[in-house]
């Protein structure tokens, strides 16, 4: 099944006439309407008529997450205001967040996306989809929502928690699809069975899921709790949202929406582009936004793509699942965070050189953060009320600069480890990758 | 009058009292007393010594995080009720007792009592005008 079968199993030559021609449009419009791009391009002598072949691309600069922050918040947009129907902004808060502005017709893109994936998960418009991605700000819940739309499914948009209620709708409204972070559906599937409902007899068809880590033993999980196939969306706010790949029923990859998105892989230290099947970071450029064209954005998702044709006929290029990231942060809960805000919320507790050590686990299904933090001068007082007050301040300190609530727990003076050059900060025990 | 006590941040787990009183073993420095305030991740290590200042010295060269505290000693009576009347008097005046400890010594019939309050001029004041012994501190290092 194909939403859209003639885009979707283009020869690849065709296909890469297609992502020229929007390629060099896009460049031409970048240029020519965003400030930002017109002084980089300008300044690196890089201009739209040099785009003569899609290797070209690596002649443009590329653009990175501090880039559009700097931007923050309209200043990538290559339309009037009044042609935005839509704004959304990253997860993260590490300084300025990312804003994303969709016109009317990026939105229809965007929803035409995920409508591939979910057709390819075999969601139609007979299906009842259960999205418990957040709505709001982050682009996981809408992103869903219009490609849902489009299929002419029937979506519950209930975002995440209240699970008792998630449970107790699947039931009553026959849910057939379901959409969740891996880690809150094997939460779901075990609250469940807590309450002594097998999910199997819920009549679940198919499960899309995305926005954090996971392995092939989670997914394996998640299949067994549901008896339903899980398919991974992978996709991120800078560029639009979920639905840069999906994976279709042979689950061997995602399928990135490459007449909408142009991949590339390159290693993160030279920045040299590399080639098919290589791992490195995956590089992303619209090739089909009016609002806010992103061109060569770093992920800092370390992945690997392969061109070869799927077995469910489609031509479009896969990625395998991301294996980690080619900078320092961490997915918890589905939220991005980086140790520079860790550091931060210390500076602003008062420790002139805050020594820590962030810990991710996963104890059952959920995730934990713990923030070690060697005690200091600053830090010591001769009384455990006193200590617990800095503990809590610390880790509202933390919260407030990340959105996440996590326990700090005070270490002895030069009992954590000391780096020469680059600190790890991150011990990730959740073994995802 | 007032006692530099030695308090000191471990963490709670096995063994983290061993460091501490190896170092003071090799510096020479002698235990007069000591409690330990402790929560599950970390405790407050409360040592009177009979020389705080060497003591200190010793631990943070060995990395421990150890501050001064001031306390006071004072000598109640060694029999049944003895705490008690110390700690009436303390109450009956609104002093908010931080931490206290006792320890016994070669005094027939006495023993001495350690407090720490935020107030601790105010519980010298109210202790001596109930004709409360307080001990020196050179005394209780000497012990």
């Amino acid at each position: 099944m194909f939403w859209n079968e003639e885009i979707e199993t283009m020869p690849r030559q065709d296909l890469e006439e297609l992502q020229l021609k929007k390629l060099q449009a896009t460049v031409k419009r970048a240029f020519d309407k965003i400030p930002y791009y017109n002084k980089r391009y300008s300044e690196a002598e890089v201009f739209p008529e040099d785009i003569e072949t899609l290797k070209d691309i690596e002649k443009l600069p590329f653009i990175t997450k501090d880039d559009l922050r700097e931007s923050y918040p309209f200043g990538l947009f290559a339309v009037d205001i009044k042609e935005i129907k839509e704004l959304h902004s990253s997860s993260g808060t590490t300084g300025k967040p990312v804003v994303s502005g969709y016109t009317e017709k990026d939105l229809d893109t965007w929803a035409e996306t995920i409508a591939r994936g979910l057709t390819m998960m075999g969601i139609g418009e007979e299906d009842i989809l259960q999205n418990t991605h957040g709505y709001g700000m982050f682009t996981g819940g809408f992103g869903v929502h219009y490609g849902s739309h489009k299929v002419g499914a029937a979506i519950i948009p209930i975002s995440t928690g209240q699970t008792r209620r998630q449970i107790e709708i699947m039931q009553d409204f026959g849910t057939t699809g379901l959409i969740f972070t891996p880690s809150y559906g094997i939460h779901l599937g075990e609250v469940a069975l807590e309450d002594g409902i097998d999910p199997k007899t819920l009549g679940i068809k198919a499960i899309g899921f995305g926005a954090e880590g996971w392995t092939e033993e989670i997914r394996q999980r998640v299949e067994e709790i549901f008896g339903a196939k899980a398919y991974n969306i992978y996709g991120l706010t800078e560029l639009m949202g979920p639905g840069v790949g999906i994976e279709c029923c042979a689950q061997k990859g995602l399928h990135i929406a490459e007449d909408i998105y142009y991949p590339e892989i390159i290693n993160p230290d030279t920045q040299q582009v590399l080639g098919e099947n290589q791992p490195g970071e995956l590089v992303l450029t619209n090739l089909e936004r009016e609002g806010m064209p992103v061109i060569r954005f770093r992920t800092k998702d370390l992945t690997k793509i392969t061109y070869e044709k799927c077995e469910c006929g489609r031509t479009h290029a896969r990625m395998s699942r991301i294996t980690g990231r080619s900078d320092d942060m961490i997915k918890v809960k589905g939220v991005a965070i980086f140790p520079s805000q860790i550091e931060k919320a210390l500076l602003k507790v008062g420790d002139a050189e805050p020594h820590y050590m962030i810990i991710v686990t996963r104890p059952g299904t959920l995730d934990e953060i713990e923030v070690k933090v060697e005690a200091s001068h600053e830090l010591f007082f001769d009384g455990i009320k006193e200590m617990m007050n800095v503990q809590n301040k610390i880790e509202k300190s933390i919260e407030n600069e990340t959105g996440i609530r996590v326990k700090v727990t005070l270490v002895e003076p030069k009992t954590l480890p000391r780096f020469e050059g680059k600190a790890k900060r991150v011990i990730d025990k959740r073994n995802l990758h | 009058m007032k006692i530099k006590q030695l308090s000191i941040f471990l963490q709670n787990r096995m063994g983290s009292l061993a460091k501490p009183l190896e170092v003071l073993t090799v510096a020479n420095v002698n235990i007069r007393a000591m409690c330990m305030a402790d929560t599950s991740e970390f405790g407050i290590l409360r040592l009177v010594v009979d020389d705080p200042e060497k003591g200190k010295e010793a631990l943070e060269e060995n990395n421990f995080l150890v501050k001064i505290t001031e306390i006071i000693g004072v000598e109640m009576n060694d029999t049944p009720g003895g705490l008690t009347t110390v700690l009436e008097i303390i109450k009956d005046n609104l002093i908010d007792l931080e931490y206290l400890y006792a320890f016994t010594h070669d005094k027939a019939g006495k023993a001495i009592l350690l407090l720490h309050s935020d107030d601790i001029d105010k519980l010298i004041d109210v202790l001596t005008k109930n004709n409360i012994t307080i001990v020196s501190a050179e005394e209780v290092y000497n012990l």
